[in-house]
């Protein structure tokens, strides 16, 4: 040990009061800035580029043997209608299958596009779970898909009889969404 | 139930080993709570049977789950949702804890016999603060039970069993990440240890070296996982992803990286607190902290708040329900260090030039990091509030970290090599002459080979000479005589020496190289001369592929085959790169197969990476340091713990 073991007064740590609440504080900050970005339903809107702008050129050829395949030509003219994109192995598919039902049972035509999908698992799931649609197409390397500016699936874009995108639906279909899509339908016949 | 085999009985069994772990967890909390007060002595002696029945409860539930998933019993939508009959059994076994809920269990499990295994073995601290500390665990725990069964329920049934499964997510199809989860999770859910210590030590007014070093183990054990399963995920995110990077500061990632971080600095503070009564209230903030960020981490990751690009991705509820489980939880120990922390005396003084200084520099600079990290991930959901869309990438993260992590590096040369309490700067200084010698030139070198580059060149003029200084400590002893948590601190340091040279020359020297070619046509990229030989279509149990044959040679020498794939599962249909590397000492050639191009040209994208295995060795370095130090450290305690028993048996036998 050397000779002079004194200690320089400053260098112990005080710690005032107010700092042992600092942690808390910003934990505080913390809860608040996560429940905005929690609680803002409007977030998750991602405003589509594609609203707005008319459907690409296409032709998919039949994803089911009871159905047509879908064009570009078969979704000009008419009522506005939806565009579906769907598959057989998408869970929250499924789960929209009763709105989209009730939706085509309000009259309004629904055309599909099956993304990377097989023949018979299609044919099973239009089975299970009901087939509301007029027309399905095929996207087996989701060229479509990507061409409407929808990164998943399942989504359901409003088609005016012009063929422009009105309205891009990010998610399933859920009970609260039927009046809101309907009436955007109506809208978007005006 | 009229089909209700004797297989599907097991969800049913799982379901009611969960609720009784639950129920337990609430008696533990109960019992505990009462055995602190002064007449509740007597329930004190649940307490400890409880924990541990709780954790075999869990564990019971767990394995239920692993056992549905085995069995594929499509009944189970946790199941349904996420296996198929068609995968191979150790990608169905890993699809238990491949999804929210089944990870969710996997968490209790953890927390439950990590609660149980405390209350078995730990003897040391006084019974007051270890009733607090389990009752807290128990505290934690229902938090996370109630969230089990009222929100996201693993054996839900189906009303009608599913024809099939739809699978698990091919990225995940990786024997890499079926155990990466668990492990990372380990070391999660481990730190919920110290989190309890902390509060038990709040609660009962009682931090002193011999709550250090009964804290110390638990933390050290619950960082080997992190840094193991950081470690591997890093390798697997390189390797699986096919884009020849190691670390992308994704959400994700970085929810593993700040409890790593708290952990670090909570494992060198709690070394001042054992050996010198210093830091008091700083470890036990710590301790809080640093379980706080693997929540805080978890929430971030599981609601999706970050990450969502679609709506369903996200459940708020759930995202909800996590987070009243945060503002209880850690709000609520950050309330109780607030009250309890001002009456707990900061302990023993020490002088600016001292190991204490050494590490509460080092703690300090590896908060900073943490906050750098922690602002970084959450910026984009600040951004958002203020009605910007903005994504935080490297160009933040690397040189506001590199801010706070090179002169901790710095101090890190020195810091072991000073005494406690007080030291003079003069009789270390010789040690230090060819540290900075290296230092010096190896900056000369950096700046050569990698003009331009500042943060390589920082790397590569650090790591050699930390290196060096790491094994100083050693010097002038018998290497016989070295204790085992001297010895974790040298390879653990200079793993991290060694981690810093691999990421410094893969940012400074990796060649990459993006081509078409034709079968036949041959490539250079670095010293290498790769030929691609030919394309074959092969099949797997539930994927196709399509592999390309490759011939490497390094430097001319005789070449070595490499089998780059672009795989195309099915369920669910996904295609996948399957990267294929070739593994030299010094360094890796990563091969990737891209798509056929229009005129029968296969693209491929090539990277020499030098000395890039360096990383992870770096990291399993560092982790078996700390595994060092923990068998030293809990070693030392079983020979105190023997000595005083053979002492109280001497003096009972003496009648005394």
């Amino acid at each position: 040990m050397s000779a002079a073991p004194k200690i320089p007064e400053r260098a112990a740590i005080r710690t005032s009061r107010w700092a042992l609440w600092l942690p808390l504080a910003l934990f505080a900050g913390f809860i608040v800035l996560v429940l905005i970005g929690l609680l803002r339903p409007a977030s998750h809107d991602v405003a589509s580029q594609f609203v707005g702008k008319p459907l690409p050129e296409f032709s998919l050829r039949a994803a089911a043997d009871n159905r047509p395949g879908l064009a570009r030509a078969n979704m000009i003219g008419g009522k506005p209608r939806l565009l579906n994109v769907f598959a057989s192995w998408c869970a929250p598919c499924a789960a929209e299958a009763p709105q989209l039902a009730q939706l085509a049972a309000a009259g309004v035509e629904i055309d599909g596009v099956a993304i990377r999908d097989h023949k018979p698992e299609l044919a099973a799931f239009l089975a299970r779970y009901g087939n509301p649609y007029t027309r399905i197409g095929a996207d087996d390397v989701s060229a479509v898909q990507m061409a409407i500016g929808s990164s998943g699936a399942p989504e359901t874009f409003i088609i005016d009889a012009q063929g422009v995108i009105r309205y891009q639906h990010i998610g399933e279909i859920r009970t609260e969404h039927v009046p809101m899509l309907l009436a955007r339908l109506q809208e978007a016949g005006k | 139930m009229q089909d209700c085999g004797s297989g599907q009985v097991i969800a049913e069994f799982g379901l009611a080993a969960l609720w009784l772990a639950a129920a337990l967890a609430v008696l533990q909390l109960i019992a505990g709570g009462v055995a602190l007060s002064r007449r509740g002595d007597a329930l004190g002696a649940v307490v400890r049977p409880v924990a541990i029945v709780q954790g075999v409860l869990a564990l019971a539930a767990f394995a239920a789950l692993v056992a549905v998933f085995i069995s594929t019993d499509l009944s189970v939508k946790l199941v349904a949702a996420n296996s198929h009959s068609a995968k191979p059994l150790l990608y169905k076994i890993a699809g238990a804890w491949g999804n929210h809920e089944g990870s969710m269990l996997l968490w209790v499990t953890i927390m439950g016999l990590a609660g149980g295994f405390v209350a078995a073995v730990e003897r040391r601290l006084p019974e007051r603060t270890m009733m607090a500390t389990l009752a807290g665990q128990a505290f934690v725990s229902i938090g996370f039970y109630v969230f089990l069964l009222f929100a996201s329920n693993p054996f839900t049934r189906l009303a009608e069993p599913a024809a099939e499964g739809q699978g698990l997510n091919p990225l995940l199809q990786d024997p890499g990440l079926a155990f990466h989860p668990p492990t990372l999770y380990v070391g999660y859910v481990g730190l919920s240890i110290a989190f309890s210590f902390a509060i038990g030590a709040l609660i009962t007014r009682e931090v002193s070296p011999a709550f250090a070093r009964a804290m110390r183990p638990w933390v050290l054990g619950a960082w080997i996982f992190l840094t193991l399963g950081i470690t591997a995920g890093s390798y697997w995110a390189y390797y699986e992803l096919g884009w020849g990077g190691w670390w992308f500061w994704d959400p994700v990632e970085n929810a593993s990286l700040m409890p790593w971080l708290a952990a670090t600095a909570l494992l060198h503070s709690c070394g001042v607190l054992a050996a010198r009564n210093a830091l008091r209230a700083w470890t036990l903030m710590l301790g809080v902290v640093a379980f706080s960020m693997s929540m805080i981490g978890t929430f971030l990751v599981r609601s999706g708040i970050l990450t969502s690009v679609h709506a369903f991705a996200v459940d708020p509820r759930r995202g909800t329900f996590i987070l009243v489980l945060l503002a209880i939880y850690i709000g609520g120990a950050l309330m109780l260090f607030a009250l309890r922390a001002g009456s707990i005396s900061e302990g023993e003084r020490f002088a600016v030039t001292s190991r204490e200084s050494g590490l509460v520099f080092n703690n300090v600079m590896l908060s900073g990091t943490l906050g750098i990290v922690l602002i970084g991930t959450l910026y984009p959901l600040l951004a958002e509030a203020m009605g910007m869309k903005v994504s935080v990438g490297p160009p933040y993260f690397n040189p506001f970290t590199a801010l706070f992590v090179v002169p901790m590096l710095l101090v890190l040369m020195v810091g072991p090599l000073l005494r406690w309490r007080l030291d003079n700067f003069g009789r270390v200084r010789s040690g230090l002459i060819i540290p900075a010698l290296i230092l010096v030139l190896s900056i000369g070198i950096a700046i050569v080979m990698a003009p331009g580059k500042m943060l390589s060149i920082i790397g590569l003029a650090l790591a050699p000479a930390l290196a060096f200084a790491s094994l100083l400590p050693l010097r002038g002893r018998r290497l016989s005589r070295v204790k085992l948590p001297l010895w974790g601190m040298v390879l653990a340091h200079f793993g991290v020496a060694v981690s810093l040279f691999g990421m410094a020359c893969d940012s400074a020297f990796t060649v990459e190289k993006l081509v078409a070619v034709r079968p036949g046509e041959a490539v250079r990229v670095g010293p290498w001369q790769v030929t691609m030989k030919s394309i074959t279509p092969i099949a797997g149990p539930n994927w196709t592929a399509l592999e390309g044959d490759l011939q490497a040679s390094y430097n001319g020498t005789a070449p070595s085959l490499l089998r780059p794939q672009s795989r195309s599962f099915w369920t669910p249909p996904q295609q996948t790169n399957e990267s294929a590397l070739l593994t030299r000492w010094n360094g890796q050639l990563y091969t990737v197969l891209g798509d056929e191009a229009a005129d029968g040209r296969w693209q491929l994208r090539l990277w020499w990476k030098p000395f890039v295995t360096m990383i992870w060795l770096g990291g399993v370095l560092i982790a078996l340091g700390g595994l060092l130090a923990m068998l030293g450290h809990v070693a030392s305690d079983v020979r105190r713990v023997i000595a005083r028993s053979k002492i109280a048996f001497r003096r009972e036998r003496q009648g005394r």
